[in-house]
């Protein structure tokens, strides 16, 4: 009775029995949710939110430590500026960081870790020690001392939190390389006088991009909190540039009284990484049917 | 056994070379003027010459890293250009501190995470699990520095049931410093009233660090006790009339064991590193605070300090974790 279609289904198939159970999935689902959101926040910016000239720095004394109403969402803050309108503006500061600290981490720990597992030898023997040890380094420690040596900025935190963040890409790379280099198709395209690098960039790389994808998703959320506890330590960003983490440094001296100020920035980086979390979980079991419980 | 221990230890004298390697060439790669900057904005060229001369800072970096590495060898750690006390002295005073904090933090996720767990897997698709899924979910999610104020602001400052920061209170009196913990220096000295309240101190940063290793206990937890319940010997055993729990006792002990030692040999680094956030919040005075102030000053030394010990702890602690492996379970043994 048994069809060979139905033994063997197709990659549509898996896709789409794939694509039913990321949808089953109620998490993976408000983890998206979640996500979507803060993208439209994040490209909607300044034209969404209430007060978009609190975004660049203006303040209104007049309005100083108003408590949550329907004028201001989620109250003022010290110099009476909407906490709903910086927590907003949040989101497109968070996400970027967050982005290019996966990004970077990805190219750099990809190159090395592909450069390590295609070369072998002594050149991987050297490479990988080298990751290790920066594996056994304190990694927050790490990106703060960097940060604050390179001086204030958005650019400068989101580079030294990514040189602290390649190593895992790294390893993983260097896995998956070792992994598809024997491969038949890589064998051929040898047999076919194609160099090294061609081998490299066009063969191997694109069929170890999935694992690449689901770790730079699973890893979003836990950038974005390590941007924010930069901002939050008062390495990185500074003022007025409304980041999450410095938002609620700064609301830390206006407790008990004005509450306001800082649960708000905080419930934003709790959503946003719970957010990337479960999207990442869901998109794991999505693309990697082995990790599926 | 003897050989594998013997062998891994040799192994350890690259991995710290390495590491000393590494932490300095990081630290003299990076912008800044660590001199500069402690000889103050109205300091001549001479005098910044100088100080460069008194710490040794004019000379090749290949003589300054033999010298830092031997010196670290007799237990020289350097010394800060800012406070000029030395390294080590200070790392003797607030590494207890901080680890103090770390081993609070394993000790609540163990006591909370592994029950949590075991109750998961035995509701497994009923309610219980489904809340201590969502709440573990939320943990990993949860900032430390944002849960750590939260904290704060119910316990501290509102219900005023715990205090705010610190470790201990300045008008009293601390027990005698033998390993620095004051908990457990309170214990050795019997005095119970130091020991509550350095526990009472303790309690809120060691629940906010505790978190992410508790949600992964839990998750651990779940899926060994899960995978032990479907397994054909425990269905044997079930059919012969044992009960559940008796079950449970004896064989998802070991899996507690296991999953403990997994998340403290992964999150051992992650706590140290990680108590500059909790420990910035409750001014609790550890590595992390010290690091941090010598970050903001750019002070090289108390720095490489700070990440070398954490880097040291974290390669001993795997060793020891891989070592008791071998211990509990005799298939992990290898050579």
């Amino acid at each position: 009775m048994t069809t060979p279609s139905t033994a063997h289904p197709s990659r549509w198939q898996n896709w789409q029995r794939s694509l039913y159970r990321f949808r089953q999935s109620g998490l993976s689902i408000a983890g998206l949710a979640i996500v979507l959101v803060l993208l439209v926040i994040a490209v909607g910016g300044s034209w969404i939110v209430p007060f978009p000239e609190h975004i660049s720095g203006g303040i209104n004394t007049a309005a100083r430590f108003k408590p949550p109403s329907s004028l201001y969402w989620f109250g003022t803050n010290e110099l009476g500026q909407d906490v709903f309108t910086l927590v907003m503006a949040g989101a497109r500061v968070s996400l970027i960081a967050g982005f290019g600290v996966v990004m970077i981490a990805a190219i750099l720990g990809g190159l090395i870790g592909a450069l390590a597992g295609y070369a072998g030898g002594w050149i991987d023997d050297v490479l990988m020690r080298l990751t290790d040890l920066m594996l056994t380094l304190p990694s927050l420690i790490l990106a703060m001392a960097i940060a604050a040596a390179l001086g204030a900025g958005l650019d400068n935190m989101v580079f030294a939190i990514s040189m602290s963040w390649w190593p895992g890409f790294a390893r993983l790379v260097r896995g998956e390389v070792i992994a598809k280099k024997e491969d038949l198709f890589v064998q051929a395209a040898r047999a076919l006088g194609a160099s090294d690098s061609r081998i490299l960039l066009r063969h191997v790389l694109p069929n170890v991009m999935s694992p690449i994808i689901i770790k730079m998703s699973l890893d979003m959320g836990f950038a974005i909190l390590a941007v924010a506890a930069l901002g939050f330590i008062g390495i990185g960003v500074k003022p007025p540039t409304p980041e999450w983490g410095s938002l609620l440094s700064l609301a830390r001296g206006y407790l008990p009284d004005y509450w306001w100020t800082a649960i708000f920035p905080g419930l934003a980086i709790f959503f946003a990484v719970l957010g990337f979390n479960l999207l990442g979980d869901g998109l794991r079991d999505l693309f990697d049917p082995k990790a599926r419980r | 056994m003897i050989r594998f221990i013997v062998r891994r230890l040799v192994l350890l004298v690259p991995v710290f070379i390495g590491l000393t390697l590494l932490v300095f060439t990081i630290s003299h790669v990076l912008p800044g003027d660590p001199v500069k900057l402690a000889a103050g904005p109205q300091a001549t060229a001479e005098e910044i010459a100088s100080l460069s001369r008194e710490f040794g800072m004019d000379r090749p970096l290949p003589q300054q890293y033999w010298h830092y590495a031997t010196g670290l060898l007799q237990g020289d750690w350097g010394q800060s250009v800012l406070t000029r006390r030395p390294v080590a002295a200070d790392l003797k005073i607030y590494l207890p501190a901080t680890l103090e904090l770390v081993f609070a933090a394993i000790f609540l996720a163990i006591l909370i995470g592994i029950p949590a767990g075991l109750l998961s897997a035995i509701t497994a698709n009923r309610w219980p699990d489904y809340l201590t899924r969502i709440l573990s979910l939320a943990s990993i999610a949860m900032p430390r520095f944002f849960l750590a104020l939260v904290l704060q602001l119910v316990f501290a400052m509102s219900l005023a049931w715990l205090p705010l920061n610190g470790r201990f209170p300045i008008i009293d009196l601390p027990p005698p410093a033998i390993t620095g913990m004051l908990t457990i220096d309170s214990l050795l000295a019997g005095d119970w009233l130091a020991f509550t309240t350095s526990c009472e101190h303790l309690l809120m940063p060691a629940l906010a660090m505790s978190l992410s290793p508790l949600a992964t206990i839990t998750r651990m937890m779940r899926a060994s006790t899960l995978d032990v319940l479907q397994q054909d010997y425990v269905l044997t055993e079930r059919a012969l009339g044992l009960s559940q729990s008796l079950i449970i006792l004896k064989y998802v002990l070991r899996n507690a064991f296991s999953s403990t030692l997994t998340v403290i040999g992964l999150y051992i680094g992650w706590l140290l590193s990680g108590s500059v956030l909790v420990e910035t919040v409750f001014d609790w005075p550890g590595i992390g605070l010290y690091a941090t102030k010598a970050i903001v000053t750019q002070d090289f030394m108390p720095v490489m300090g700070v990440t070398l010990s954490i880097g040291f702890i974290f390669v001993l602690v795997n060793l020891v974790i891989d070592l008791l492996y071998g211990v509990i379970n005799p298939k992990v043994r290898y050579q």
